[in-house]
């Protein structure tokens, strides 16, 4: 027989609202708000996103490839979005949507693996951090929000660290009853490794109360929802998307692409309801692609990108760029989008300002050694 | 040191480290390290799991008709055909997870067929479009298989001349900028034609040098330029008697002239200019190097030490790159007989591993479906790097989850009589700890004990 005493750990742990509970309302606004971070990985092309239409070197590398902004939604006298993106398009109308166009990670070579743990681990260069930025931001927050979670059957890069975080993804398999989950909670009891995982795994089936839970683009945007609205629930999500590497038959992939992260935000931004307006997202990829258009009607590994930054305090409805051209002798190596901002930087900025932080310090933990640029402020509001 | 204790220890590394997980009823080696390399003689390329599989080339060329079709007739006969297309496409992919489980399940060389599954995730394909996922499993069978046991360098040309890798790497659309081709603007497509760098890049990062070792952009360019005119015939056969859908060298959108990289200039030799390259890019000590660490990565720790890693590398180097000199080297280490378990298992190896365990001869359920669920869709890891080789990519909480899930689906269909105190001394051997043995002797039912073990952290690491 287990002791009563290891039973009742045990079977708290298995089941999580038993362990969420009791747990006081936080009424604290710092930490009443959420701040969520998509990552495109693949590197995504932002220059058949946040068209460029009026630079007259756009239409001339992508050629018959280029986008119509006829067809496009346009945002200003320089930049219309992509016609999948109406969702977002919305947002921009309401102020809630924040374009950054030619920004990147310190990163300069092309590889999508070195520019994915830059950009995940916040080092200026790769392999040179092992944890990452998401995780040390958790760091900085009040000790009782300290949760954040993956929506990933595993924990990417830029979650992982020192501070505990958990993850979820809804699964097709026969659920496990919870005498098994239990008895596994005991087996794991002594594993230095497992015993952590599992318990935050226990957790997270806790929150989450949707059984139904699918893996379309408009499911996860609600799974993540609903966690993110519980007054207990995690203050700090990450949802990875991939399929961005569109080497070839670019604008057929790239329109579904953007249709599903737009089916994403505007489910995510639906089912969030009033924490919404507590709520900024931050989309970003490890690096864009090359300024012309290749030989197979896609786009090779580039530099600079597009970001995207949304939310119901978002200070949005503008385009965030000191556009460098793309004329030849501006291009970057002759062949990519030349980056004028620091992805970092901005994303330090837009996680501090999320989450009522001091910038400095975030700067200083998420992005350590790395140059300020503190032109970028005031993007989203209190 | 051959006390009854570490006999047994060893017996339990050779077959769940460097094997693919111990068989109930599995005949006892006496001698744990000639036991693995025994199998080099043993092996079977084409086992019979694999009887009814069809060439890669038939099916490349089978599903470019099925291509033809759909873009024949009126809107709803086209919709028609599309579905058609893609439902049969699924279905192959389907099959081929199903016979590779089978093979991993019935083998009598469990290590040479975890080299083969290490191999095709090194050089990995991706089955996010159909064209990939109908082709990975002919791409495993002809160009791992057979040169599992060979020269690094003729699987490296095998891997690169397959219509998969072509397809998934872009490489069939190449075309030099200044070949016949271009120049005479032959190509009907309605953009100017050119190179796609992407497969010289991902030779150099991922299949040969690794990221960081020296090479720079204009390498990667000029490379791309020399594999110009590699390509895969198209539906007729070709001048010089060319399969359709197999591998084809094409002239007509070779770049002309010389190419510099990494320092060396390759002369225009057509064909050739490319395969120079390669032999240059197989034999660099950046690649011995590159996969010595991949393959004491696999072994031995998520971090292997530089003096593991330096020992491969050097008998990489001094066979000019003959895999078996390599695995041999491997298996004279004594870092990588450490008794306790390091590498948490991949959702692959711990399936195949739960299967053999409770003495599936077979798959009786869809493997694929299932890793699906488990996280690591088989010949599916998004990007050609293949799939991370360490725990941190795996061990997670939900993933957690999904594991005991999978194991109470997996005891569903075992054979009743299986009791798992039993069984788990005689899979685990030397290394079954005194707490999984107590727990699963704890279990209210023996169906629950045998799951217990299959998530036990014991059977989770190998």
């Amino acid at each position: 027989m287990i002791h009563r005493r290891q039973f009742l750990r045990i079977a708290a742990a298995g089941c999580g609202t038993m362990l969420i509970a009791p747990r006081l309302v936080f009424a604290n606004v710092e930490t009443d708000r959420r701040f969520v971070f998509i990552i495109q990985r693949g590197a995504a092309d932002g220059l058949d996103t946040v068209v460029p239409y009026a630079d007259p070197g756009y239409a001339a590398l992508r050629r018959d490839f280029a986008i119509d902004p006829a067809n496009a939604l346009k945002l200003d006298g320089t930049f219309a979005l992509h016609s999948s993106l109406t969702e977002l398009g919305k947002l921009y109308g309401k102020g809630q949507a924040l374009f950054v166009q030619a920004v990147a990670s310190p990163y300069r070579d092309r590889s999508h693996f070195d520019g994915q743990n830059v950009l995940e681990t916040g080092g200026s260069s790769p392999y040179q951090i092992k944890d990452g930025w998401l995780n040390r931001l958790v760091s900085l927050m009040p000790r009782s929000h300290d949760e954040a979670i993956a929506f990933a059957p595993t924990v990417p890069l830029a979650l992982r660290g020192k501070a505990d975080v958990t993850s979820y993804a809804p699964s097709a398999l026969p659920p496990a009853p919870d005498d098994l989950l239990m008895r596994v909670g005991a087996l794991y009891e002594a594993d230095p490794q497992l015993h952590p995982l599992w318990s935050a795994a226990m957790e997270a089936r806790g929150l989450a109360d949707d059984a139904q839970a699918r893996q379309d683009p408009a499911s996860i945007g609600k799974t993540a929802a609903g966690f993110l609205a519980k007054d207990e629930g995690p203050r700090i999500a990450m949802i990875e998307t991939s399929g961005w590497d569109t080497h070839s038959g670019q604008a057929f992939r790239l329109a579904n692409q953007l249709k599903a992260l737009d089916t994403l935000i505007a489910s995510l931004c639906d089912n969030l309801g009033d924490a919404w307006a507590k709520t900024t997202v931050l989309v970003a990829t490890e690096f864009g692609r090359t300024a012309a258009i290749n030989g197979t009607g896609g786009t090779d590994h580039g530099t600079a990108s597009s970001a995207m930054v949304l939310g119901g305090a978002v200070k949005g409805g503008r385009i965030l760029a000191d556009w460098p051209g793309l004329a030849q002798g501006s291009l970057y190596e002759g062949r990519d989008l030349a980056p004028t901002l620091d992805l970092d930087a901005l994303i330090a900025t837009v996680a501090a300002e999320s989450l009522g932080l001091d910038t400095d310090l975030a700067m200083r933990t998420l992005f350590a050694g790395r140059p300020f640029n503190k032109a970028l402020h005031g993007l989203v509001g209190a | 040191m051959t006390t009854a204790a570490s006999q047994a220890e060893r017996l339990a590394v050779a077959m769940n480290r460097f094997g693919l997980g111990a068989r109930p009823g599995d005949s006892i080696p006496t001698d744990a390290k000639r036991w693995l390399i025994d199998q080099f003689e043993r092996y079977e390329p084409t086992p019979p799991a694999f009887e009814r599989a069809l060439p890669g080339a038939e099916i490349a060329h089978r599903f470019s008709e099925g291509r033809m079709a759909v873009r024949g007739g009126d809107a709803v006969a086209k919709m028609a055909a599309r579905k058609e297309l893609r439902q049969n496409g699924q279905a192959l992919y389907r099959d081929e997870v199903q016979m590779r489980a089978r093979s991993a399940l019935a083998t009598g060389t469990p290590f040479v067929e975890r080299l083969v599954h290490f191999w095709s995730n090194h050089f990995a394909v991706s089955a996010d479009k159909l064209p990939v996922a109908v082709l990975a499993g002919a791409f495993e069978r002809e160009a791992i298989r057979p040169h599992v046991l060979g020269n690094f360098e003729d699987m490296l040309l095998a891997v690169v001349r397959h219509p998969a890798m072509q397809l998934f790497l872009d490489q069939i659309r190449s075309v030099g900028p200044n070949s016949p081709m271009a120049q005479n603007g032959e190509r009907r497509n309605r953009h100017n034609p050119g190179i796609n760098e992407n497969l010289a890049r991902e030779i150099m990062e991922l299949h040969t040098l690794g990221v960081r070792t020296g090479y720079t952009q204009a390498d990667v360019t000029q490379f791309a330029l020399a594999l110009t005119g590699w390509n895969v015939q198209g539906l007729g056969a070709g001048p010089n008697g060319e399969q359709p859908g197999a591998f084809a060298y094409r002239p007509r959108r070779h770049e002309p002239g010389p190419r510099d990289i990494l320092g060396k200039t390759y002369a225009d030799t057509g064909e050739e200019q490319a395969g120079a390259v390669l032999h240059d890019l197989a034999t660099h000590d950046a690649t011995a190097t590159h996969i010595a660490t991949k393959l004491a990565r696999h072994f031995i720790a998520d971090e292997p030490s530089d003096s593991t890693v330096q020992t491969l590398a050097s008998a990489y180097t001094a066979s000019g790159g003959d895999l078996k000199a390599v695995y041999a080297a491997l298996v004279a280490m004594p870092d990588a007989w450490e008794p306790r378990a390091v590498k948490f298992k991949t959702p692959w190896d711990w399936t195949i591993s739960s299967l053999r365990a409770l003495g599936f001869e077979r798959p009786d359920m869809p493997v694929a479906p299932l890793l699906n669920q488990l996280g690591q869709p088989v010949w599916r890891p998004g990007s050609p790097a293949g799939y991370d080789d360490a725990a941190a990519s795996w061990a997670a909480p939900d993933a957690l989850v999904r594991r005991v899930e999978a194991a109470q689906r997996i005891v569903g269909k075992a054979p009743v009589e299986l009791d798992a105190r039993q069984l788990a001394p005689e899979l685990l051997r030397g290394t079954l700890s005194d707490l999984t043995r107590r727990e699963i002797g704890r279990a209210e039912s023996g169906p629950t004990a045998l799951a217990l073990l299959l998530v036990s952290p014991d059977f989770q690491r190998r």
